[in-house]
């Protein structure tokens, strides 16, 4: 994105958030239901690009901590607790789980991890299945309450939308932060070349965790908004094929590009509806559509534009050579 | 005790179908680093294949022939070409990620072009019982034994006893010397993915008049085959035979002697602990490290 010039994508960025804000304002409940599920599914898929794009551990277990922090946000605030303190309890619990996930990424890597983590996706669903005393088991938990946010009722759609949205943006910003951090550049050595990391000082071994324990716990904030969202949660959504969406839109979106997981999560939510019109075969329209651009481009949509900017930003700069060279050459 | 014998045989016909699946999938591994996701789909259409040939007239046999011809050059020589091919050079993951969008796409156009409901589907084997030991032995639990060992010895006498074998194998071990001594690559690893084909239309013959067709059918087996190459050793076909039976009889045994609502955690948090621990697998060897 540096290829744009600096008030350029600040217009960009502004006219955007304007229109998060202001278009939605007379959609449907329908399509309001949609774009809060995309900003909460961007969430989710935000902490899973900060563990595999920035980090570079692989994971297929972040729809298991959209779940926990469903679980948590819908027992919490069914016993009435509010909201905040459900979301600072996913917040918490989602962490600390991801934490001790994190330590077979320090025995094992790459596919072996994906399995690790698959295997644990799975038993998380068996958790939310079985132990109905907890979870309600396969009758799911119903009538949770939406949040009065500064005495606003947002049973509404779109007072919620703009809880989801809003959320997003603290997530967002917290986020940028963070990569831009030591931390962030942490991750990023430690996705890049684990054993340079750890010669130059870098403390490995908890920055693995970490990465692990952050990611998890944004998928626990996207479950705890999740709950309220749908006001009704059962084990189903929560199964595998979530963690494996979730993977699949970090890496349609882009990989390790902060602006990736909101595109990823565009096409995953958001594709499938456009598509509504050819009803059957929607989802087979979908699933040709990601292979496609699979092949056409491994690394996601902005992995597409990355490539464009570093052919334009070489080009210039061999330009900007040729004409230094010029020079030289009248100066001698 | 003859229940106990029940479930081992059971668990044998399951594990050896399982081990049909696993072996395919660790043999796209091995030769094109393919992590393939969709392989419980791959399983779950070749039967729906051989549906379709039987709708339009063909008898039971030939709808098999066709149907396993169709599957290699689907599920072989398409997937290798269109998918495998052009994102092979780009990692593991984002061809993982394609082959779950594939596994979508399967599922769905099944749904779609064939049923959303279940199909009886003629097994091979006739039904009914015969007396092993004194007990009453399915010829169903039999017939899916003798027919998936004998693929799977064929299998191991191809690869280990003939030179196409060898050249497999050093296709697979180290593809640049294996090319310098003039081996066909290329040639070997579109091998490998009709080998998979064959056996995965086989393992849908063999498990379908089980569990019926149906096009969500392939997410357990899936997930059973890639849990039983995973445990039995990734990068060995003996581990992966050995993985799926012992997988298979893990499953059946865990049915009955643990609770049904988690029988399926057991062999998961048997493969949690196979990785943590001995992460080539139980037969496998160590990869070696590239850094």
């Amino acid at each position: 994105m540096s290829g744009f010039a600096k008030p350029l994508k600040i217009a960009l960025g502004l006219i955007v958030i304007a229109g998060l804000i202001v278009v939605p304002m007379n959609f449907n409940r329908y399509g309001l239901f949609i774009l809060s599920q995309w900003a909460v599914m961007t969430i989710a898929a935000m902490g899973l690009n900060l563990t595999l794009g920035y980090a570079g551990q692989v994971s297929l277990a972040q729809g298991a901590f959209v779940g926990i922090g469903a679980y948590a946000a819908a027992i919490m605030t069914t016993h009435g607790w509010p909201l905040p303190a459900a979301i600072a309890a996913a917040i918490v619990l989602s962490f600390a789980v991801g934490w001790v996930l994190g330590y077979p990424a320090l025995r094992v890597q790459h596919h072996y991890l994906a399995f690790v983590t698959l295997a644990f996706s799975t038993l998380a669903f068996l958790v939310f299945r079985n132990e109905s005393w907890l979870t309600g088991g396969i009758y799911g938990i119903s009538n949770i309450p939406r949040p009065h946010v500064f005495g606003i009722a947002t049973n509404k759609p779109l007072p919620f939308y703009y809880v989801c949205l809003g959320s997003l943006a603290i997530v967002s910003v917290a986020v940028w932060w963070l990569i831009r951090s030591p931390w962030g550049r942490a991750f990023m050595a430690l996705r890049e070349n684990p054993l340079r990391a750890q010669s130059l000082g870098i403390d490995t071994r908890r920055y693995t965790l970490m990465a692990f324990a952050i990611g998890s716990a944004l998928g626990g904030v996207a479950g705890a908004l999740y709950a309220p969202l749908t006001q009704y949660i059962d084990p189903v959504p929560f199964n595998l094929s979530l963690s494996l969406d979730l993977l699949m839109m970090v890496i349609v979106g882009g990989a390790g590009f902060y602006f990736g997981p909101f595109l990823g999560a565009m096409i995953a939510v958001l594709l499938p509806e456009w598509l509504r019109f050819t009803e059957g075969y929607y989802l087979m329209l979908y699933a040709i559509a990601v292979m496609a651009l699979l092949i056409w481009s491994p690394t996601g949509i902005l992995g597409i534009l990355d490539r464009y900017m570093a052919a334009r930003r070489t080009k210039a700069a061999s330009a900007l050579r040729a004409v230094a060279k010029s020079r030289l050459e009248t100066a001698q | 005790m003859s229940n106990l014998f029940d479930l081992l045989v059971a668990g044998l016909a399951t594990g050896a179908i399982y081990a049909l699946v696993a072996v395919g999938f660790t043999l796209l591994w091995q030769t094109s680093q393919t992590i393939n996701f969709a392989q419980g789909e791959f399983v779950m259409l070749p039967a729906f294949l051989m549906l379709a040939a039987m709708h339009v007239g063909a008898p039971f046999w030939l709808a098999i022939i066709l149907g396993i011809l169709l599957s290699m050059i689907l599920l072989g020589l398409a997937f290798k070409m269109l998918l495998v091919d052009p994102m092979m050079r780009h990692g593991v993951l984002p061809l993982a990620i394609a082959t779950m969008a594939l596994a979508i796409g399967i599922k769905e156009a099944v749904k779609q072009f064939f049923s959303a409901e279940a199909s009886p589907f003629p097994s091979i084997v006739p039904t009914g019982d015969i007396s092993v030991l004194g007990h009453a032995v399915s010829l169903q639990s039999i017939g899916v034994l003798v027919v998936a060992i004998l693929a799977v010895f064929g299998l191991t006498t191809l690869l280990n006893r003939t030179s196409l074998g060898h050249q497999m194998q050093a296709a697979a071990q180290n593809p640049t010397v294996a090319r310098i001594i003039g081996v066909p690559v290329e040639r070997m690893i579109l091998l490998t993915f009709l080998i998979n084909a064959f056996l995965v239309a086989l393992a849908s013959l063999l498990i379908t008049p089980i569990y019926l067709a149906k096009f969500s059918s392939g997410e357990v087996l899936g997930q059973a085959a890639f849990i039983a190459a995973i445990v039995g050793g990734f990068n060995q076909v003996r581990g992966a035979i050995a993985g799926g039976l012992l997988i298979g009889v893990l499953d059946n045994l865990a049915a009955s002697y643990v609770s049904t609502q988690y029988r399926a955690a057991v062999p998961l948090i048997f493969l949690i602990v196979v990785i943590l621990f001995r992460p080539q697998g139980l037969l496998g060897r160590a990869e070696e490290r590239t850094v």
